[in-house]
């Protein structure tokens, strides 16, 4: 309507470049879930009809995703880091936000920028320095005070640091978006109806940000789940599923499984997506 | 028979700084029990401060706040039993109506039963019985201002500030609210303390109305006198309309007398109540519209008392508004003066037309200026 | 006053777990990495201080080749990713009706968690020799052989565009929905044309979405892994394999992390310049998105 009023062939032109781009958008990820169906050995065509023997069967060669127990593990450890990091990141996300909107302190701008930086640092780089930090702490301690450290080595815990040190970022500029939005006279009122400090952060302020905490949540938890970059250099013995598919990728080659997998991914991440879209959009807004 | 007026509320030379800057300068009043009070001031008077610092939600810099005459300071803003209604009122959205007005009394660890009982009597008290399962987005703005009236009422407050809660309304609602608010008043007879920058909220709901101004009281009193008896100058000018001219006393007894404006017209003047003004000072003269009476030239019919002030011009425009309209007229020295006419549709004043103004020297109020005013 | 001692318990309160954080997972590994990149290994386990990890670096044109490359590489993304992605964001914004909007921006915003990986393996499925694309021209005779669509730089700059555009397009549309439209309507009204009133109004209003879509993109592409790996074969010479190759393969850490800190200053001075040129900051433009 800001071009033209009647659709001219400009417009429709226009109109096929974004149903192109749609296109574009949707066919990888058609095609990496469809081939998940293809009653074939190979994710390729030509269609061999319909099966769901790769989510379900329980013998070889077509072992179904909820039969494989590496990609279970896989999904397992996936499941239990992303859980701990979403906990931590909306945690330490929701003391940044009210360490910087309520705040008053020397520097506040120059901390905030630091607070927005690892999101500018490529995956790759954040996951090396924590291993070269993790290692040579490690490395110290056993050398001097004989002590063996077992969590500094890689594994599930340094991938939880690694994944939260990136996600926090996210998580507190979600926050403190909602907060900034936070009415203080509310604060005040409740606290002219008689309420302490502590009643109004539970009754008031907290159910105030939870959308925000929630939406924070869940991109926290899917972040982590897709992550691969920073993953890869501290990743120990349990591996997440997105390592376990690319060991299964470059060792085994392209097998329909990993289009199963591909499916339930894509289909559990666009769900959860969604809900953290519809979370925000609260209708007691103002 | 009393001896001391029972207050509920005392302020004793209430100041308040930040930094160098003095928002409230040693300010004083009482307040008597029941009655409806109104802070009326300019954005930026320092009223809001003020309020908030009877609320308890900044501290003073200085002099005492006594409620029901027990001081307050060392009272922290929830255990004071003073009760608010914010500008935009402050309802929480997260909660249903119901919730709202039992926040406070679960606060306070009431139980369940007496909370019922209680939300339910505010609710038809203040004519709403059925909404208390209504969200706080599905009220209409005058339902909400009556709910935030209510959240407050239901914990039964020595004093309940309004901040401006009728700013947000649109022009009709405001009107009716004002009369709402008097009676929800008279209803619960508590003493209610409104602030506003809207004199004719102040003027019609009120039973006092100090004027407040650069952290100051200039005057306290009815609305009646504040309109006809100004005090001070921005008193004058700050309620009500009204043609301003300066200029500089000629002759004068201490209550009366002639002044030379700065356009060179004569004016014969009283001065304000208590005011003694002498010849030869820098005055400010006021004189509202609808006491100068507009005639024709030569108008035969028009009965002049010799005492009168009397100028002539042209009229420049009618600004018609019903009962309310005015005729802005150009004097002969080039300044514009309103004037409120009775406009029939038949034989009226039409603009380019001669008239003459007219006004009595008992409606010209009279102020020495004061430093930079 | 009791009250200013509990305001101040609050606030370093609130400060531990930032500062814990930005000390102990970003500040501090980046100092140790750059003090390792600093050691140069003598003889077995026996190191010391020099440049020596830089100076290998510049002494092999492999090396400052690939991160050339990689840098060239991912402007050109960055660049595809906007150019592509703008006009999407404009139609989503501005063009498409109150009801198709939503729905279009949930079409955008559902994917853009999906991992890098699976991307991959679906442009896989499409490209390669015996994939979708290549079998459906067969099979309608455009083709006689099958064609490997795989393993070269254009298979890369597809997936590597298809995998950051969605973080371009989400902050654009934020940008341009905040943008009133009687703004662009007032361009017109004052006797522009739609170049100029795109040139003079909707782009400057635009450049931090503008600005922050780049700095993410470029940065994701910068320091992607799967994509060129997966896309590119084993000779796609992306610069985080070199990295990957340093410290898992050849077990160099010292060079691994001069890699590293080499990696990020370049990254550091493209994503600086950018915000100097286009006159935004790091808080205006990625911090809204």
């Amino acid at each position: 309507m800001l071009i033209s009023r009647k659709p001219s062939p400009f417009l429709w032109a226009y109109r096929a470049y974004v149903l192109a781009f749609f296109i574009f958008l949707a066919a990888p990820l058609v095609a990496a879930g469809t081939f998940a169906f293809n009653d074939s050995l190979f994710p390729a065509l030509p269609w061999q009809g319909f099966t769901l023997d790769w989510f379900f069967n329980d013998t070889e060669p077509k072992l179904g995703m909820f039969h494989d127990r590496r990609l279970l593990r896989g999904l397992y450890y996936s499941f239990v880091i992303a859980g701990f990091v979403a906990a931590l990141s909306v945690f330490v996300g929701t003391t940044n936000a009210f360490l910087f909107v309520r705040g008053d302190f020397p520097a506040k701008n120059a901390l905030y920028i630091l607070m927005i930086v690892p999101l500018v640092i490529p995956g790759v780089i954040l996951g090396i320095s924590i291993l070269v930090l993790a290692s040579d702490t490690a490395n110290y301690l056993e050398r001097t005070i004989d002590l063996e450290l077992e969590f500094l080595r890689p594994g599930i815990f340094l991938v939880v640091l690694g994944q939260f040190s990136f996600v926090t970022t996210i998580t507190s500029l979600v926050i403190t978006a909602r907060l900034k939005k936070f009415d203080a006279s509310m604060e005040e009122a409740a606290l002219n109806l008689g309420a302490t400090r502590a009643r109004v952060l539970r009754t008031i302020t907290l159910p105030f940000l939870r959308p925000a905490m929630i939406a924070a949540g869940i991109v926290a938890f899917l972040v982590s789940f897709e992550n691969f970059n920073t993953t890869l250099f501290l990743v120990g013995s349990e591996a997440p599923l997105t390592i376990t598919m690319y060991d299964r990728m470059a060792k085994v080659g392209s097998t329909p499984v990993l289009n199963a997998v591909s499916f339930f991914l894509i289909i559990g991440s666009g769900a959860l997506a969604l809900i953290s879209i519809l979370v925000q959009r609260d209708k007691t807004d103002r | 028979m009393t001896i001391t007026p029972a207050y509920d509320l005392e302020c004793i030379d209430i100041a308040k700084s930040f930094g160098d800057f003095r928002a409230v300068k040693d300010v004083s009043f009482t307040i008597p029990s029941g009655s409806f009070f109104s802070i009326l001031g300019p954005s930026g008077c320092g009223k809001t401060t003020l309020m908030r610092m009877i609320a308890g939600f900044e501290t003073p810099s200085g002099g005492d706040i006594k409620i029901k005459g027990a001081s307050v300071l060392g009272t922290p803003p929830n255990k004071r039993n003073v009760k608010m209604v914010f500008q935009h009122l402050a309802l929480f959205p997260m909660m249903n109506v119901y919730e709202n007005i039992a926040y406070g009394l679960r606060c306070k660890g009431v139980s369940n039963d007496e909370i019922k009982l209680k939300v339910q009597d505010v609710l038809e008290r203040i004519a709403l019985p059925d909404v208390g399962h209504r969200e706080i987005h599905q009220l209409s703005g005058g339902q909400k201002q009556r709910i935030a009236i209510a959240r407050c009422m239901v914990l039964d407050p020595d004093v309940l500030l309004l901040d401006e809660p009728l700013g947000a309304l649109d022009l009709k609602l405001r009107e009716a609210m004002k009369i709402e608010l008097k009676l929800l008043q008279h209803q619960f007879n508590t003493t209610f303390i409104y602030i506003t920058h809207d004199q004719s909220e102040a003027l019609v709901m009120s039973d006092h109305v100090a004027i407040m101004n650069e952290g100051r009281f200039e005057q306290i009193g009815t609305p009646q006198e504040l309109y006809h008896r100004p005090n001070t100058s921005f008193v004058a000018s700050f309620v009500g309309d009204s043609n301003r001219w300066s200029g500089k006393v000629a002759d004068s007894d201490g209550t009366g007398g002639k002044v030379r404006t700065e356009q060179g017209l004569d004016m014969a003047f009283s001065a304000a109540a208590g005011q003694t003004i002498s010849t030869g000072s820098e005055v400010d003269i006021f004189v509202r519209p609808e006491f100068i009476r507009t005639i024709r030239e030569n108008d035969p019919a028009a009965a002049i008392s010799d005492g009168d002030n009397r100028m002539s011009g042209i009229v420049d425009s009618l600004l018609f508004n019903g009962a309310n309209s005015r005729v802005l007229v150009r004097g002969w020295s080039g300044e514009l003066i309103e004037a409120d006419v009775i406009l029939t549709g038949t034989d009226d004043l039409a603009p380019g037309e001669k008239v003459d103004l007219v006004w009595s020297p008992a409606q010209a109020m009279c102020f020495e200026k004061t430093g930079a005013a | 006053m009791q009250q200013k001692d509990i305001k101040r318990l609050t606030l370093y309160l609130l400060f531990a777990p930032f500062v814990l954080w930005i000390f102990l997972l970003i500040l501090l590994p980046h100092i140790g990495m750059v003090i390792l990149s600093l050691r140069e290994k003598i003889a077995p386990r026996v190191y010391e201080f020099g440049l020596g990890n830089y100076i290998d670096f510049i002494n092999e044109p492999i090396y400052w080749n690939t991160l050339l490359r990689t840098g060239s590489m991912s402007l050109l993304v960055t660049a595809l990713a906007l150019i592509i992605g703008f006009p999407i964001a404009y139609y989503i914004a501005k063009i498409a009706g109150n009801r198709s909007r939503g729905g279009l921006f949930l079409l955008c915003l559902i994917p853009l968690w999906v991992s890098d990986l699976i991307r991959a393996f679906g442009w896989i499925l499409l490209l390669r020799e015996t994939g979708v694309i290549s079998t459906f021209l067969l099979s309608y005779g455009i083709i006689e052989t099958p064609i490997e669509f795989l393993y070269n730089d254009a298979a890369v700059v597809v997936g590597l565009v298809y995998t950051v555009i969605l973080f371009m397009i989400v902050p654009l549309v934020s940008t341009l929905d905040g943008m009133d439209n009687s703004m662009i309507e007032a361009g017109y009204n004052l006797g522009g044309n739609s170049f100029t009133v795109m040139r003079r109004i909707i782009i400057p209003y635009a450049m931090p979405g503008i600005v922050s879509g780049c700095i993410v993109v470029f940065m994701l592409t910068a320091g992607s892994y799967l994509t060129p790996i997966l896309l590119g074969g084993k000779n796609s010479s992306w610069f985080t394999e070199q990295i990957y190759d340093q410290f898992i393969t050849r077990f160099n850490w010292e060079s691994g992390a001069a890699f590293g800190f080499l990696l990020l200053a370049f990254t550091s001075i493209v994503i600086w310049l950018g915000l100097k040129l286009s006159g935004q900051t790091l808080a205006n433009t990625v911090a809204k998105s």
